[in-house]
């Protein structure tokens, strides 16, 4: 289908009005944040929720365990911060009292990826798919737009069991429909193809679209699939699509270790190897610079996505 | 006082300690050191204070009292003390630490055991959900407590005190904290490990109403808890002291059976020194 950039967002405003709308919906969603609530566009959920609003401070491990205290007694918590805090920093509070615990927690990771920007690599997580991948009962989403990320942020609300929702700090393209489709788990066709499958991911999802417009230059005809949940993959939509198309990218703002990239080769060495190339950091941290810049520096955009696919033998 | 169990505390505790030194036994490993010297206390807690129905008990604790164990290692004691309050069956004891059994190693909620609301292990963290927990009470207007268990050695995890700034903060009145102040940890004495030093001088710093209490003395305990309940703007931190190992003379305040099990012939001494009151697993 035909996408149109109706103005560049970030998705973490999506997120906020989200959580704004599921304030209203559903008396039974509070929202927690360790200092940043300006930046995950928090605001206007803690005015309009007050009672349902727990600022906790600097403390991020303390913030998942009460989040988590506040899950099994019924409430539906959504814990934001950056996402390199809302991991590396909490991982065994996550194992233990969130995941192993089942306890129905919504992790709001913003600031995810490189697109971070001038703060550089301290706060610049490029492996948060993969630590929240790894963990047993976890569901991973990545939205790739402001509009999906409202949508996923409503989705969450209403998914049984921990789920960490990813999303990012820059203004990018909102592209994708108002009222989707999006469905946690279901991989969203955007691009029907028969040469090329290309899997994209979050801010990667629309250089990929970019990246459809060069390579059909070229002569071919790529399928593009926006894979927003990480996990549960949707095995089923990329094994049907590897066996049409015979050969896949992969595109995402993460290390090549444990993201999109890796779930998917993982899953087609398994059922259907096909040529694969990923569009993703090489191992390595990343640095200060404009989101563009650092985009450009390590290949996650359109002409790195149509260099990848120049790799492959296309059949 | 919630009557819930037609035993007396002694033939209780006695029991109990039994069951712990039995599954520690048997299983080959635990924790029965932190165990036994927890059994006092936290027996009256749950025969005498703790308003929750064991054949209701439900996960998410509404209209009732809710209990989380930060030392999961004491697992040994939570199992017993659960069995025997009826929140499963004894002979379910029988099969601590096995394949495929309700009572692992460390609490957990996988397969769903009866009292048991999160899974514990990992220090640190039992605070934190305590307090979640109090804040979700008090959102619904549902007067209950919430009380949880640390250790003093647990008490060197950052984690503790970022909850103790936290719970002090936002005035968690309906938190009920228990330190069991035993003075051991695996390496060795805690003064000499990790150095908690005065537990009063710092919960009285980070904002809480502090209380002291000896863990073994049943009125003391009784008399400790009520003042715990009473109304106030401050979480409660109640500061136990006891003595690792209590009841069997040979485990008694010394850190090596934090985490050893007894060789059959340690077990017969231990088990000589307490009667078997309501029936062995």
């Amino acid at each position: 289908m035909t996408m149109t950039n109706t103005g560049n967002k970030d998705t973490r405003s999506g997120f906020g009005a989200g959580l704004y709308e599921l304030g209203t919906l559903n008396p039974n969603v509070v929202a927690l944040c360790a200092d940043l609530t300006g930046s995950l566009k928090m605001e206007k959920f803690a005015e309009s929720f007050p009672d349902r609003f727990f600022q906790t401070g600097i403390a991020e491990a303390n913030m998942m365990g009460v989040a988590a205290g506040m899950a099994v007694t019924g409430r539906i918590p959504f814990a934001g911060t950056f996402a390199e805090f809302a991991t590396g920093r909490v991982y065994d509070q996550l194992r233990q009292s969130v995941c192993y615990s089942q306890a129905n927690v919504k992790i709001a990771a913003s600031h995810a990826g490189i697109t971070l920007g001038e703060d550089g690599a301290t706060h610049q997580t490029m492996e948060d798919l993969a630590l929240a991948r790894a963990l047993p009962h976890m569901t991973v989403v990545n939205p790739c737009d402001y509009n999906q990320t409202r949508l996923a942020t409503l989705a969450a609300a209403a998914w049984e069991g921990p789920l960490y929702l990813r999303f990012g700090r820059p203004s990018v393209p909102n592209f994708t429909p108002v009222d989707g489709p999006f469905e946690i788990g279901k991989a969203w066709m955007i691009q029907p193809g028969e040469d090329l499958t290309i899997l994209a991911t979050g801010h990667l999802v629309w250089e990929a679209y970019e990246a459809l417009k060069i390579l059909a230059q070229k002569g071919i005809r790529a399928e593009l699939i926006n894979i927003h949940t990480i996990k549960p993959l949707d095995e089923k939509a990329i094994i049907e699509s590897a066996l049409k198309t015979g050969a896949v990218v992969t595109a995402e703002e993460h290390l090549v270790t444990g993201g999109l990239g890796e779930a998917v080769a993982g899953l087609l060495a398994r059922h259907h190897p096909v040529p694969l190339r990923m569009v993703a950091m090489e191992d390595g941290f990343g640095q200060s610079g404009t989101p563009a810049q650092l985009m450009d520096l390590y290949g996650l955009n359109a002409a790195g996505i149509v260099a990848k696919a120049s790799e492959l033998r296309i059949r | 006082m919630i009557p819930k169990t037609p035993h007396s505390i002694p033939d209780l505790t006695s029991q109990i300690r039994r069951d712990i030194i039995r599954m520690v036994s048997a299983a080959k490993s635990g924790h029965p050191g932190g165990s036994l010297g927890s059994t006092d206390f936290l027996t009256v807690l749950f025969a005498e204070f703790l308003d929750q129905d064991p054949a209701r008990w439900r996960r998410d604790g509404k209209n009732a009292d809710m209990f989380f164990l930060s030392i999961g290692h004491i697992s040994p004691l939570y199992y017993s003390l659960l069995a025997r309050m009826g929140y499963f069956p004894v002979k379910e004891l029988a099969t601590f630490r096995q394949l495929g059994s309700r009572l692992q190693g460390h609490p957990s909620i996988e397969n769903g055991l009866p009292g048991v609301h999160v899974a514990s292990g990992s220090l640190g963290q039992g605070l934190s959900i305590a307090c979640g927990a109090a804040l979700s009470k008090r959102l619904a207007g549902d007067p209950h407590r919430v009380y949880v268990l640390l250790g003093d050695g647990e008490s060197e995890e950052g984690q503790v005190w970022e909850a103790a700034m936290f719970a002090a903060h936002h005035k968690i009145s309906n938190l009920t904290a228990i330190t069991d102040w035993n003075g051991q940890q695996i390496d060795g004495p805690v003064e000499e490990i990790g150095g908690v030093g005065d537990l009063n001088a710092k919960w009285t710093a980070f904002g809480w109403r502090v209380l002291e209490c000896d863990g073994h003395n049943p009125d003391d305990i009784r008399n400790t808890y009520r003042k715990a309940a009473e109304p106030g703007d401050k979480p409660v931190m109640i500061l136990m002291h006891t003595n690792m190992g209590q009841g069997v003379d040979f485990m008694t305040g010394s850190h090596k059976w934090h985490g050893k099990a007894p060789s059959a012939e340690q077990e017969a001494l231990a088990l000589a020194q307490l009667k078997e009151t309501l029936g062995d697993f």
